[in-house]
């Protein structure tokens, strides 16, 4: 639905240009949440803003919906806006219009007439949950309330694609919560190809089915959500990852684990699998079938994209060729086994 | 006071207003429009001119460094030419418009300043025309501002119809310096501070009462 072909964007500024997308590829398929993230100043924001021309790539194609935006004349090009729907940090609504005629904009700037606009805002507004807030103003209302609006307003027009820019950035875990349910909502209900930017991975873990890391301009890495959480191949998705499911980083582990074998150290393994009822059983025979001893330093459970998965750090005691063979063990048995170091 | 006086009073009293509603009006239709432009034509702004904006700036600016009661005089041929006389009050109103146009331009600007640049972005993204953006969207949400910044235009309009006197404008501000200054009559002096007062305060609250009525924030 959204393709970025070799997407480059470079700003000038007095203190030297800097490159905020380097040859970025990205290819978001119709009806899919694909999740954006990265750390601040990795080129999200430009990204994002790049899938509808707010910000003019200084290289590349940029096709939404088969069309190239970039070769686009100004007309066509605003045509081709309002079949993509945009949600903000800070929701972007007009203060002194109340919450019916800031869903009415889209529709208004398209020259609609008022019946056809009471027509589409009705069941916006039901959608979005709002019905009683219909002739409030913003000022009037809370953050998640705000991007209810907002979100209605990106729908006004009947979009096949919703970009979101750090759409819940700027609200509390709960509100975050039920703004991405809506999102999910929406996404099945209509359809609609969400592209979402965000710096948090609760995000990605809660709605998104497919997600690319950003990091200095780059896309390091892009997989489906569960593959990316199992399995993540680069040190910024592993960090990325262990901080979404609460994972200390070994460094901040008691025990004094060391990245370095020494003689008659026990390796430390992060073991991530999918769903919970196998894992016991396994671990539990590799440690009888090998003679070991597992022990576990921390353990965590985490929804991710609908699916159980579990998270354990565990130290192993035993024989070193021993401890391998369990590994392979386990690695044959769809586990994801990484040593993250060594202890004494 | 005898009723004559009270005569003269209501009669510059009309003058005033007379003075001060067309040339608001005509300041309001020609300094919002040079506002807007001034503000679109910014570096960072939907229209981006940046030679342009600096040459509506010099021009805004040099024309309100000059006091009123000069420019008045320095433009005695324009006023000829629009009003057909240069005496009057009618020809009055032609200084009295040109000396607030760049007055309600600056003051327009500031408040389009005002407007969060996320709106225009937002208005951007759904495919609005530039013209779209400034009447959806830049107009609207600084209507509190320009509201605020034409009852000073207002207020700033009694003070200098006053001074149309010097080209026989009339007006209370004429009639408070010909009877109660050059005629030493304190009685019809106070009566038009009074009303020039009572003036002032009607233009202000009515200004904020529409102002409080369009602003949510």
């Amino acid at each position: 639905m959204i393709r970025f072909e070799k997407v480059s964007k470079v700003f000038r500024g007095s203190s030297g240009t800097v490159k905020a997308l380097d040859d970025v590829s990205l290819w978001i398929p119709e009806g899919s949440i694909y999740g954006v993230i990265g750390s601040s100043g990795a080129g999200k924001s430009t990204l994002i803003r790049c899938a509808n021309l707010l910000e003019r790539p200084t290289a590349g194609r940029v096709v939404v919906d088969g069309r190239d935006l970039v070769q686009l004349s100004p007309a066509d090009l605003r045509n081709a806006r309002r079949d993509i729907g945009m949600i903000f940090q800070y929701f972007n609504l007009l203060a002194n219009s109340t919450v019916y005629e800031n869903i009415a904009l889209p529709l208004k700037l398209a020259g609609e007439k008022a019946a056809r606009i009471e027509e589409t805002i009705a069941p916006l507004l039901e959608l979005v949950g709002l019905e009683d807030k219909r002739d409030s103003y913003p000022s009037q209302l809370s953050g998640g309330q705000k991007q209810r609006v907002a979100i209605a307003r990106a729908l006004a027009s009947q979009p096949k694609v919703l970009l979101c820019d750090e759409a819940t950035s700027a609200l509390d875990p709960k509100t975050t919560v039920s703004i991405l349910n809506l999102l999910r909502d929406i996404n099945r209900k209509l359809g609609l190809t969400i592209l979402l930017i965000t710096h948090e991975m609760e995000v990605v873990k809660s709605i998104c089915d497919q997600v690319a890391i950003l990091s200095d301009g780059q896309v390091v890495e892009h997989n489906d959500v569960e593959s990316f959480f199992l399995n993540p191949q680069t040190d910024l998705a592993r960090e990325f990852v262990r901080a979404a499911v609460h994972e200390k980083p070994i460094e901040d582990l008691p025990a004094g684990i060391q990245k370095e074998q020494t003689e008659g150290s026990h390796p430390v393994l992060h073991i991530t699998f999918l769903g919970n009822s196998t894992v016991q059983p396994l671990i539990t025979q590799a440690a009888r079938q090998f003679n070991l001893d597992f022990s576990i330093i921390q353990a965590d459970m985490e929804t991710v994209h609908g699916k159980t998965m579990g998270f354990l750090t565990v130290e192993v005691v035993g024989d070193e060729l021993n401890a391998k063979s369990a590994q392979a063990f386990l690695r044959k048995h769809d586990l994801q086994v990484e040593v993250a170091g060594y202890v004494c | 006071m005898s009723a004559e006086s009270w005569v003269l009073i209501w009669e510059s009293l009309l003058e005033t207003i007379y003075m001060v509603a067309v040339s608001g009006a005509i300041s309001a239709l020609v300094g919002i429009p040079l506002g807007v432009l001034v503000h679109i034509t910014r570096p960072d702004q939907i229209l981006a001119r940046p030679v342009l904006h600096r040459v509506l700036g010099v021009v805004v600016n040099a024309a309100r460094s000059v006091p009123f009661i000069i420019l008045m005089v320095a433009i005695i041929p324009l006023t000829r030419l629009l009003a057909g006389t240069s005496i009057g009050t009618t020809a009055a109103i032609v200084p009295l418009s040109i000396a607030s146009i760049p007055f309600v331009a600056r003051i327009a600007e500031g408040a389009l300043n005002e407007v969060p640049g996320g709106l225009i972005e937002a208005a951007e993204a759904m495919g609005a025309t530039p013209f779209q953006i400034i009447t959806r969207v830049l107009l609207p949400e600084a209507l509190p501002g320009l509201i605020h910044g034409m009852t000073l235009t207002l207020v700033t309009l009694v003070s200098y119809s006053a001074m149309a006197g010097a080209i026989g404008g009339g007006g209370l501000g004429d009639l408070g310096i010909r009877y109660g200054y050059q005629r030493f009559d304190p009685v019809i002096m106070l009566a038009t501070v009074v009303v020039l007062v009572v003036v002032v305060q009607l233009i202000q609250s009515a200004g904020e009462k529409l102002q409080a009525r369009c602003e949510h924030k």
